[in-house]
């Protein structure tokens, strides 16, 4: 099989040079590259919970402590050498992620993570534009942080929350669109990309055009899909896409928000304070220039140039094959686990579906089957995954989710299967 | 990459020192065609510009304003230079005319940002807006 991820003395990104003419990543090269993976312990790390959060290559980590240890200052303000130099490390992890999803840097705002980032646009855009009477559409897949910050403004702002109603498996149904937009009642959209827990890649172009035709604004949670497909935000025609670091080999405490550049122009500033103004008199004050003037105070530096360090490695990697990776290894676990009596799997076929494999085991409990699991060193998601909606129309409490990046091998997901068997034996005594 | 200037001589050459001091084309005019006032809020620097167009030409430009040496003698510079030339000509003028007119090769991303100040203020009247973007994300 032809790999690349060929570990480097150095510890830089893999997939470069001759290697990255080849087609399929290799897990087993690029687990090396991630220091937790050869951390001694017990047992050996089974990691299948990357939607919650991705593991960090060295690339990362060492990009961070270069930050702290040569060139540590505030940004944008000192203008001695080093102050310079982290500014231009920061603005130049914003230029990287710009080219990353295809923007223009004056569109990316760094945030916390995505649920800053849709907070923003409720509070800024959607405080601003929407009316009493008007409809948000949104969908019961939505992770919370797409679904609460929508509730919120709705109850202060008398708006109506509609939702595109889900097929028997778990995909949107695209066939209700036209009667969600007839009263001309919808004004935005915002919609997750990939689905957390069914895995389910929604088609964001299609929605954005029906959208787009009624005249409503699109906001996309690209949380699960930042990190693990190609992502270009001209092509998908939308108006906001929101994600997060963490989830992308990069740090927590930093996600980005990109936007149009004429709504962010448009819209009123999120949070006030420094960095965010132009001038300030003692009752009034104007606002910087984008992207500034939605980066109040000062942020997450080094989780900035690590997160552009994480952009980097990616980008080398490919994003086609870390997707391609991706669903093999879903489908690999659906072939698996599907074997597995009393094993349900929930969500579409696997080639509609990224990374994510959520499952219920009958007659146990999902937070016992990942203690069990977690006995064998097996790191699994358990419980409604912030998407409780979703498993109320599911008809269940709770399920088991296992999901996947770059280094994920098919060991992994065998290793997954013989724990499994192991939850029948302990519950069938 | 490193940016501290270790040259200061090459910062603080001779004739920014004589522009921040002695500031060509400095003051108002009286009912200027155009009045542009811009600020650095990284650093409090503010610049108001005054133009008198003719022809397609800027006629006549002045300035006002407080901060650096390198903001103040950047305005001066360029006032200097866009004296006579015609609109198209402004609206071309680029970072690099600047640093050259400043006589700098290269300044970080800090600084840079009180070297084109007079510049974003100088695009906004050429292209009639009331503010001009920064140019170093446009890249």
């Amino acid at each position: 099989m032809p790999t690349v991820g060929a570990a480097s003395a150095s510890g830089a990104a893999p997939g470069t040079g001759a290697a990255a003419a080849q087609d399929v990543l290799d897990p087993r090269l690029l687990k090396t590259q991630f220091p937790i993976f050869s951390t001694p312990r017990e047992k050996p790390l089974v990691y299948l919970d990357s939607a919650a959060t991705s593991q960090k290559p060295q690339a990362v980590l060492d990009a961070m402590d270069r930050y702290y240890a040569t060139c540590n200052a505030n940004i944008h303000r000192g203008v001695y050498g080093i102050a310079e130099e982290a500014t231009a490390l920061y603005e130049d992890a914003r230029r990287r992620f710009a080219a990353f999803i295809n923007a223009s840097p004056r569109e990316i705002v760094f945030t916390r993570n995505s649920t800053e980032g849709l907070n923003l646009v409720a509070r800024t855009y959607g405080a601003w534009k929407l009316k009493a009477g008007d409809a948000v559409l949104l969908t019961p897949m939505e992770h919370h942080s797409n679904l609460v910050p929508w509730q919120m403004l709705a109850a202060e702002r008398r708006l109506e929350l509609r939702f595109i109603p889900l097929t028997g498996s778990g995909e949107l149904d695209m066939d209700a669109l036209p009667r969600l937009f007839a009263d001309g009642k919808v004004k935005l959209v915002s919609f997750v990309h990939v689905s957390n827990v069914l895995g389910t890649v929604n088609p964001v172009a299609e929605i954005a055009r029906v959208a787009k035709a009624h005249g409503a604004v699109v906001v996309v949670d690209a949380s699960q899909s930042a990190a693990h497909m190609p992502l270009d935000v001209k092509a998908l025609g939308v108006d906001f896409l929101a994600c997060t670091s963490h989830k992308m080999l990069g740090p927590t405490g930093i996600g980005v928000l990109w936007g149009r550049r004429e709504l962010l122009e448009a819209m009123p500033p999120f949070l006030g304070g420094g960095e965010m103004i132009r001038t300030v008199t003692l009752t009034e004050s104007t606002w910087n220039e984008l992207p500034w003037k939605f980066e109040a105070g000062t942020m997450c530096i080094a989780e900035a140039v690590g997160l552009g360090a994480a952009v980097q490695w990616l980008q080398r990697l490919g994003m086609d094959r870390v997707f391609a990776h991706d669903r093999e290894l879903a489908a690999y676990a659906m072939a698996r686990l599907g074997e597995l009596e009393g094993v349900r799997l929930l969500g579409p076929p696997a080639e509609k579906r990224g990374g994510v494999v959520a499952f219920t085991v009958d007659g146990v409990h999902p937070h016992d089957v990942a203690t069990v699991l977690d006995r064998d060193g097996i790191c699994v998601r358990a419980g409604h995954h912030c998407a409780m909606p979703l498993h109320d129309a599911l008809g269940i409490p709770a399920s088991v989710r296992a999901s996947f990046h770059c280094y994920s091998q098919r060991e992994d997901v065998d290793a997954l299967v013989t724990g499994l068997e192991r939850v029948r034996e302990v519950f069938a005594r | 990459m490193a940016y501290r200037i270790a040259d200061m001589d090459s910062l603080f050459r001779d004739h920014i020192l004589d522009h921040y001091r002695h500031p060509r084309c400095h003051g108002t005019l009286e009912n200027p065609d155009a009045r542009v006032e811009d600020a650095n809020p990284l650093c409090g620097d503010r610049l108001r510009m005054d133009f008198r167009f003719a022809d397609g030409r800027v006629a006549e430009v002045r300035f006002t304003g407080t901060g650096c040496s390198i903001s103040l003698a950047s305005a001066s510079l360029l006032c200097e230079a866009i004296q006579g030339k015609t609109l198209d000509e402004v609206k071309a003028v680029t970072r690099e005319d600047v640093l050259d007119l400043l006589g700098l090769d290269e300044l970080g991303p800090v600084r840079s940002k009180c070297a084109m100040l007079a510049l974003k203020t100088v695009k906004a009247a050429a292209y009639g807006v009331p503010c001009w973007p920064d140019e170093d994300l446009e890249q």
